[in-house]
C-alpha cells in the first residue's frame, strides 16, 4: 500500500519516507478513489485503505456506495503506471435526511471574471486532451453578472490569452480607450496634470456586461452555472480538507422558523474547490483565518477602499467614448486617500465614481456624501448636467497589492481572483490580473485532478506569471500614500518615471483599515449639503436604482458578534461610523432616546464595507439567501 | 360506487377509461391535465425607464423573470398536483426565445413539461388569449391557471378572455381553491372589492391567482438539475392556427409627469380661488 502510494502521486519533488505527512511542500491532492465500490481497488490482496484517506468523498453520510456504474473504469489505479486516467464525469447525487449533496470534480463559487475564466480554461484544457471534469460554478446574485461592479477600463491581457478570437465573438469590448486625462481638483477648478495612466489598447466595458458573455461562454463548453445560490457553509472532512460548500438554506423567517416554502441547502462538493468571491469573500476570508494562509507567507494584511459607481445618460453633445478621466483631491482631504474616475462608454453612457480607501481617520467622513460633493464640481457637472441616472451601487476593492497577497493554496483547493488580492493599486486594474489567477488555477487544478500534480503548481505558476512581475513593480505606490498625499504623489511620480519598482525594498502598509478609525472626539464632524435631486441624491432613490432587493422576512445576514459593542463602543467612541460609511444605508441610528442600531439588511449591496470597517470588526457579513442583493447590469 | 372505484384503480395503470363516465376523458381528476401560463416580464425589483423613443419599456439588458403571479399560479397547479387531484402540470409561455428560461424556472419548481409559443413581437391579451385557446384545444386540460395580471402591463385581462373563448367557467382574484373529487367542481374564494366571494366552478374551468393564494416554493439546486432533461415543446404561431393581427396599436409611452411640489396657502379664500381659476375642479 506504502508502494502504491509512492507511484499514485508522481511529482512530488523531496519524497520522504512518509509520503502522508502534510507538509506545504507536499500539500497533494489525491484523487478521490472509491473505496468501498465492489472490490478494493488499493491492493490485490484487498487490505482496507489507508484511515487518513477519507472514505466518504463518493459515499453520502450514510455510507450508501454511489452507484458504480456512474464510473468510468479507472483501471489504472492499481497500474504500475504514474500518471492518472482518473475519470468520472457524472456527478454523484445522494441524500440524506433533507440534505442533499452532489459533487462535481471542480466546484467554483463566484461567477465572476476569475471564477469563469477558471471555469473556461478548464473546459479547454479537458477538450485539448479528451477527457470530461465536471464543472459547477455557483454564484450568490439572481444572474451571471447581477453583483458585477467595476470602473472599468478593461486590458485585454489575459482574455487575449483565454479567448484569442473574443473580438469575432461579439464580446461587449466596442469602445477602445481614446484618452487618458488626469485632474487635481480644488474646490472651484480641475488642474490636468500629466496622465500616470497609459490605457492605449485598453477598453471602456461595463464589466457586468463582460462577466455576461464569459457566463455564456463557460456554459457553452459545458459549464453547469448556478446563480441564486449562496455559499454558506465551507465543508471538510474529517482530515480537515475543503471538500466543498453548503448552500444557505432558503425559507427560514426572520425569527428563525421555517416558512412554508422551506427548501434546506445542499451540499456541493468538489475534488477541487475554488473560491472567487470577490473583494473579502465572506468563506474565502473564513479560509485565510483557518489556514493561516498570510502568515505562511509573511504577507501583510490586506487593505481595501469602497468605490461608489453611478452610470449616468448624458447628452450626445457631450459624450466622448472611449475617454478615461481620473482625479485626485477635491472632495476628499489630503490626509485620505482616493480619487474618482468617469469613463465613457457606448450608448451615451458614462461611468462615474469615486474610491475612498477605507483607511481614513475621520470617523465623520461619509463616503457616499463625499459622492454626491463631487457630482456639484463644475468640471464633473457640465458633464452630467441633461443626464440621467441608470445605475448606482458600491463595492469594496483591495488595495493591499504584492504586500497582502496570501499563500493562495490550501487542502482542497485554492483562493482566485479579489479574494486573494491581485488588483495593482496604480493601473486601478484588477481584472486582467483576477482573470490570469483563474487561469491558472485551473491549470492547477487540472493538472492535480488528471496527472496526480500537487495544486502548488497555482502558486508556483503564479510568481513565474506576469501578475507578479506586474504586482511587484507596483508595489511601493499606495503605500507611499501612508506618509501624506505629497509624499505619495512625489514617490508614485519617482516609481513610475524612474524606479519603475526596481529598488531593494518594500514599503509596508499601514494600520489595518479598522483600526486607522481616529475616535470621533478628536475629530471634527464634516456638514454634507442637502442632496437637490439633479445631479446629488439621497440614499434611498439611489438605493432605488441599484435594483437591490432581499426577501424581507429572512435573519439578518449581517451578524454582530457582540450585539452590546454599538452601543458600548460604536456610538460613545466612534460617532456609529457604519451610519455613514455603509452606502447602503444599512445601520441607522434609532433616533428616540437611546441609541440603538437598526440593521436594515434588506438594503444591503453586498459591498464587505462593514465587515472591513467596524473598529471592533464585530459586524460579520454573511450571505444571505442566494438571489438578494442588487441587480447591476450596466455596471 | 364500487364501480366507480374500480375504474380509478385502473386509471393510475394506463390511460383513461372515462368513456364508462359520463364526461369527456380531460374531466377525469386522475388524467387531468393542468395548464398553466408563465409570463417572463421586467423583474418587479428593477427600476424600469421608459425607452428614448417612447415606443414602450427598455427591456435591454434589465434583469427579467417569472411575474409573480405567475409563480403563485404555478405553485397551486403543482399542491393539486401532488394532492393527487392532477397526473400532470403543463406550463407555456410565449415570447422570444428567452422566455425559456423562464419555463425552466417553471420546470425546477416541479412542472412536468413545457412548452414555448415563439413570438418576436409583445402581444396584447386578447392575442395571447387566442394562443391559449388553441392550445388548451390541442391539450385538454382539465383547469387552466394564470396570474391575475402581469405586472408589466397590469391588464387583468387574459385570464377572462381565455375563459370566454372556451366557453369555460372562470373564478379571478383567487384566494383559496378547493377541488371536489367526485363532483369535478372547484371551489375558489375570490377576493373582490366588497370582501371575499365564494364561487363553484364545474371544470374544466380557468383560474387567475391572486396574491394571498400561496406562498410559491423556491427551486432547488437538485431539481433545477433534473429539470434540465424535462421536454420543452416548440410551437409556432402557425402551428395554433392563430391569427395575430391585433385592432389596438401603442402609439406611445412616456413617464408619468413628475409630480409637482405641493403649494402652502395662506387663507381658505386663497384655496377657493386657487381650485377654482388654476385646478378648474370648482
Amino acid at each position: 500500500m506504502h508502494k502504491l502510494l509512492v507511484k499514485l502521486s508522481s511529482s512530488s519533488s523531496s519524497f520522504s519516507s512518509n509520503p502522508l505527512r502534510h507538509s506545504k511542500n507536499q500539500r497533494f491532492i489525491l484523487p478521490l478513489l472509491p473505496s468501498s465500490i465492489t472490490s478494493n481497488p488499493f491492493t490485490a490482496s484487498g487490505s482496507p485503505p489507508r484511515p487518513s484517506i477519507p472514505a466518504n468523498r463518493f459515499i453520502s453520510r450514510f455510507g450508501y456506495p454511489c452507484s458504480a456504474d456512474l464510473f468510468r473504469k479507472s483501471p489504472t489505479l492499481c497500474s504500475n503506471s504514474t500518471t492518472f486516467g482518473v475519470i468520472w464525469s457524472s456527478r454523484c447525487i445522494s441524500s440524506e435526511a433533507g440534505r442533499e449533496s452532489i459533487e462535481y470534480d471542480v466546484l467554483i463559487v463566484g461567477a465572476g471574471p476569475a471564477g469563469l475564466s477558471a471555469a473556461i480554461r478548464l473546459k479547454q484544457l479537458c477538450q485539448q486532451n479528451n477527457i470530461d471534469l465536471s464543472v459547477c460554478v455557483v454564484e450568490k446574485g439572481a444572474e451571471v453578472g447581477a453583483h458585477i461592479i467595476s470602473g472599468n477600463v478593461f486590458e485585454p491581457l489575459a482574455l487575449d490569452e483565454l479567448l484569442p478570437h473574443w473580438r469575432q465573438q461579439q464580446a461587449p469590448i466596442e469602445i477602445p480607450a481614446s484618452s487618458d486625462k488626469f485632474w487635481f481638483l480644488t474646490k472651484d477648478r480641475a488642474i490636468s496634470l500629466p496622465s500616470p495612466f497609459d490605457n492605449k489598447g485598453n477598453y471602456v466595458i461595463s464589466l457586468s456586461q463582460l462577466v455576461r458573455w464569459l457566463g455564456g461562454k463557460a456554459e457553452e463548453l459545458g459549464t453547469e452555472i448556478y446563480p441564486g445560490f449562496s455559499a454558506s457553509e465551507v465543508l471538510y472532512d474529517a482530515s480537515d480538507k475543503v471538500v466543498g460548500i453548503a448552500t444557505r438554506d432558503m425559507g427560514i423567517s426572520k425569527d428563525g422558523s421555517k416558512k412554508e416554502n422551506f427548501q434546506p441547502g445542499v451540499d456541493i462538493k468538489g475534488r477541487v474547490t475554488l473560491f472567487a468571491e470577490g473583494c473579502r469573500g465572506s468563506l474565502s476570508e473564513k479560509i485565510i483565518k483557518k489556514y493561516k494562509l498570510r502568515e505562511e507567507v509573511n504577507a501583510q494584511h490586506q487593505t481595501y477602499a469602497l468605490g461608489i459607481k453611478e452610470v449616468w445618460e448624458i447628452d450626445e453633445s457631450k459624450h466622448n467614448p472611449g475617454e478615461v478621466v481620473h482625479t485626485l483631491g477635491w472632495p476628499l482631504d489630503p490626509k485620505t486617500y482616493g480619487g474618482s474616475f468617469l469613463y465613457h462608454m457606448n450608448d451615451r453612457q458614462i461611468a462615474l465614481g469615486l474610491v475612498v480607501a477605507l483607511n481614513y481617520k475621520n470617523p465623520f467622513l461619509n463616503p457616499y456624501e463625499e459622492f454626491q460633493k463631487l457630482k456639484h464640481h463644475p468640471a464633473i457637472k457640465r458633464v452630467l448636467e441633461g443626464g440621467t441616472v441608470l445605475q448606482y451601487g458600491a463595492r469594496t476593492l483591495n488595495e493591499g497589492g504584492f504586500q497582502s497577497i496570501p499563500y493562495p493554496v490550501f487542502p482542497g483547493g485554492a483562493i482566485i481572483g479579489c479574494s486573494a488580492g491581485f488588483l495593482n493599486v496604480p493601473k486601478i486594474k484588477g481584472t486582467h490580473t483576477a482573470m490570469k489567477s483563474g487561469m491558472l488555477a485551473a491549470e492547477a487544478a487540472f493538472g492535480a485532478l488528471h496527472e496526480g500534480l500537487n495544486m502548488n503548481t497555482y502558486w508556483d505558476n503564479l510568481r513565474d506569471s506576469w501578475v507578479w512581475k506586474e504586482l511587484y513593480a507596483a508595489r511601493n505606490y499606495r503605500p507611499a500614500f501612508e506618509y501624506g498625499l505629497l509624499p505619495g504623489l512625489a514617490v508614485s511620480a519617482m516609481e513610475h518615471y524612474v524606479l519603475k519598482g526596481k529598488v531593494p525594498f518594500t514599503l509596508k502598509h499601514g494600520k489595518a483599515d479598522h483600526e486607522a478609525t481616529d475616535l470621533a472626539r478628536k475629530c471634527t464632524p464634516i456638514e454634507y449639503p442637502k442632496p437637490d435631486g439633479v445631479l446629488s441624491f439621497d440614499v434611498p432613490t439611489s438605493l432605488y436604482r441599484s435594483n437591490t432587493n432581499h426577501d424581507h422576512d429572512q435573519p439578518s445576514h449581517l451578524r454582530l458578534k457582540d450585539p452590546k459593542i454599538p452601543e458600548k463602543l460604536n456610538f460613545p467612541e466612534y460617532a456609529a461610523p457604519e451610519s455613514r460609511y455603509c452606502p447602503a444605508r444599512v445601520y441607522v441610528e434609532d433616533e428616540e432616546g437611546k441609541p440603538k442600531l437598526q440593521i436594515n439588511a434588506q438594503n444591503c449591496l453586498h459591498c464587505k464595507a462593514c465587515d472591513i470597517k467596524d473598529p471592533k470588526q464585530n459586524i460579520e457579513w454573511t450571505v444571505p439567501e442566494g438571489g438578494g442583493g442588487p441587480a447591476y447590469s450596466l455596471m | 360506487m364500487s364501480h366507480h372505484r374500480l375504474i380509478v384503480r385502473s386509471q393510475e395503470k394506463r390511460k383513461c377509461f372515462c368513456f364508462v363516465l359520463p364526461y369527456s376523458f380531460s374531466f377525469c381528476h386522475r388524467t387531468m391535465k393542468i395548464l398553466v401560463a408563465v409570463k417572463r416580464v421586467v423583474d418587479y425589483a428593477v427600476k424600469i425607464r421608459v425607452k428614448p423613443d417612447k415606443t414602450g419599456v427598455d427591456t435591454q439588458n434589465v434583469k427579467m423573470s417569472m411575474n409573480p403571479f405567475c409563480e403563485i399560479a404555478l405553485e397551486e397547479a403543482l399542491r393539486i398536483k401532488e394532492a393527487g387531484f392532477a397526473k400532470e402540470v403543463v406550463a407555456v409561455s410565449i415570447g422570444p426565445s428567452q422566455c425559456v428560461d423562464t419555463l425552466r424556472t417553471g420546470l425546477a419548481m416541479g412542472a412536468d413539461r413545457g412548452i414555448h409559443v415563439e413570438a418576436n413581437s409583445s402581444f396584447l391579451p386578447l392575442t395571447i388569449a387566442k394562443i391559449l385557446r388553441s392550445l388548451a384545444e390541442v391539450e385538454n386540460p382539465g383547469l387552466i391557471f394564470l396570474g391575475k395580471q402581469a405586472i408589466d402591463d397590469d391588464c387583468n385581462q387574459t385570464g377572462q378572455m381565455v375563459a370566454a373563448l372556451l366557453g369555460w367557467p372562470q373564478a379571478t382574484f383567487a384566494s383559496k381553491v378547493v377541488l371536489d373529487n367526485d363532483k369535478h367542481v372547484a371551489t375558489v374564494d375570490r377576493e373582490v372589492d366588497g370582501g371575499l366571494e365564494t364561487l363553484s366552478v364545474d371544470l374544466p374551468a380557468v383560474i387567475t391567482t391572486d396574491l394571498r393564494l400561496n406562498q410559491p416554493r423556491y427551486a432547488t439546486l437538485p431539481n433545477i438539475m433534473k429539470a434540465k432533461s424535462k421536454p420543452i415543446k416548440k410551437m409556432t404561431l402557425e402551428d395554433l392556427k392563430v391569427d395575430i393581427k391585433s385592432d389596438i396599436e401603442i402609439v406611445e409611452v412616456t413617464e408619468p409627469p413628475k409630480r409637482k411640489s405641493g403649494v402652502i396657502v395662506s387663507s381658505v379664500d386663497e384655496l377657493i380661488d386657487k381650485l377654482k381659476n388654476e385646478a378648474h375642479v370648482v
